[in-house]
């Protein structure tokens, strides 16, 4: 299958100016291959830098050295290299990232909230509305909540609302971090559920686990991750 | 997408007495875009804004802005008549002070039509209807369009402001601080309307202000400035969430969450 992504030799660190300038080397010489359809779950303990490598993909961390390459349009488009309207774009339509906790824009009700990315790429209202409603709905957020912002639900509401929000579009690259985390066991199998659909429609997936059903469920393969030495 | 900047400054440099407001500045924008300009107070800000828009000539470096036709245009060596009218119909301007644009002895609905008859329109019903739909869409009841500015709060103030920026379509605006001094419940919902309006008219703004969270909220892409200097740029969540200068670290940093 074709590589949706990959990384060669990433290398990110971060020097804290407030710190005395102290330098803190979380990636280094980190190659790693995502192909389509496949979902690799990061592993390592705590401190590994697995979310600093879900956020490096997403580009939302800078990389201090080495490419990350993301299929977009047909073509390998470098993260670590591309210039800010670029990467907009990938993330329209290319990239997704389900991080652990929902940003919430004050006044801005669930429903839209799912619905901002097709709405970005400027489809039908009524039709992406209608889209985010069947994903809220499948994802056990009822109808009466969907027209509230999400600002006063529950933690595992939130996390619905940003799964249903990640999963929308049917982007082809998925970055999930702790999709699971604040979920009860009837919700965890229909993330499993979708996952596994968007698998076999041969979206690529990375994902940090840590609830082992869950990553049994949907890994193909591990990417084990170490701790590196402080350096200062 | 285009690859052509709507408008750009090219080594943007101005003293006021020994002190550098400026210093040697780049800065880029593109259609749709919103790039936010943050900072503390004196770091520039305002100053890069004022010259950007043609209202503060730089001592040194260019600001071109390409018009509907693609034409470039150096935005201090137009004519004085040439720039105001760009400055009422292709650009418009958000105060932090909504009384510096409106005119306060005019009703709500003239303040929005005035707008239109200096592009020429001249059906009063018309000018009218189009007066009512956008008092609707910055959230002002119908039954106050002939009511005097003055009678309006401060939030109901900025919202006409907004309305009576956007009523021609702009292609670029620029803002200066358009929630400051509001209360914060009514800060989230002005914000909140200039967030859409901005992405549906597909509007590209420069948005100058000293709160990180507006920025995070507001921006594609960040700019920090620092005694004049831009010490950093780069895509809002990046910059924010990985802030590489030591000065951008400090202002991240003092950030205090609710």
């Amino acid at each position: 299958m074709t590589v949706m992504l990959c990384t060669r030799s990433l290398e990110k660190s971060f020097t804290l100016h407030l710190r005395g300038g102290i330098r803190m080397p979380v990636l280094s010489g980190i190659d790693l291959e995502v192909r389509a359809g496949e979902c690799v779950v990061l592993s390592g303990p705590s401190g590994a830098g697995k979310s600093t490598m879900m956020r490096s993909l997403y580009g939302n961390y800078r990389a201090d050295s080495g490419a990350i390459l993301v299929r977009h349009r047909g073509q390998m488009v470098d993260i670590a290299a591309a210039d800010p309207r670029t990467i907009l774009g990938v993330r329209r339509e290319t990239l997704g990232f389900v991080s652990q906790f929902l940003r919430v824009v004050p006044r801005v009700p669930a429903l839209d909230v799912v619905a901002e990315i097709l709405l970005m790429r400027a489809a039908a209202a009524a039709a992406a509305a209608e889209q985010a409603r069947t994903l809220l709905r499948r994802l056990n957020i009822p109808s009466r909540l969907h027209t509230i912002p999400p600002a006063t639900f529950s933690g595992g509401e939130q996390q619905r609302v940003n799964l249903a929000r990640g999963f929308i579009a049917g982007l082809p690259i998925l970055l999930l971090d702790e999709p699971t985390a604040s979920l009860d066991a009837e919700n965890r199998s229909v993330v499993i559920e979708m996952v596994l659909e968007a698998k076999a429609s041969g979206t690529a997936i990375v994902a940090i686990c840590h609830d082992a059903d869950v990553r049994e469920a949907i890994a193909d393969r591990l990417f084990t991750m170490t701790t590196l030495q402080d350096a200062a | 997408m285009t690859d052509q900047t709507l408008l750009s400054g090219r080594g943007l440099s101005m003293t006021f007495g020994s002190i550098a407001a400026l210093a040697a500045v780049e800065v880029d924008l593109w259609p749709g875009e919103v790039l936010a300009v943050v900072g503390e107070s004196g770091s520039g800000k305002t100053t890069l804004l004022n010259v950007l828009s043609g209202r503060l000539a730089p001592d040194h470096g260019v600001a071109w802005y390409r018009d509907p036709a693609e034409r470039l245009h150096d935005v201090h060596a137009m004519p004085a008549p040439a720039l105001r009218t760009l400055q009422r119909s292709d650009w418009g301007f958000v105060h932090q002070d909504p009384r510096q644009n409106l005119r306060m002895s005019v009703s709500a609905g003239g303040n929005v039509g005035e707008r239109l008859m200096a592009q020429g329109a001249r059906n009063y019903q018309q000018i009218r209807a189009t007066a009512l739909d956008w008092l609707a869409q910055v959230e002002i009841d119908a039954d106050r369009i002939d009511d005097l500015p003055r009678t309006f709060s401060g939030g109901m103030l900025q919202r006409l402001q907004i309305a009576r920026t956007l009523v021609t379509h702009p292609r670029l605006v620029f803002m200066d601080e358009p929630t400051g001094g509001l209360d914060v419940s009514v800060q989230a919902r002005l914000l909140d309307l200039i967030r859409s309006l901005v992405a549906r008219l597909n509007i590209a703004v420069v948005l100058v202000t000293h709160d990180i969270a507006v920025a995070r909220l507001m921006a594609h892409r960040i700019a920090v400035m620092q005694r004049g200097r831009v010490v950093e740029t780069g895509l809002t969540d990046q910059v924010l969430d990985d802030p590489r200068h030591p000065y951008t670290q400090l202002l991240v940093s003092s950030v205090l969450s609710a």
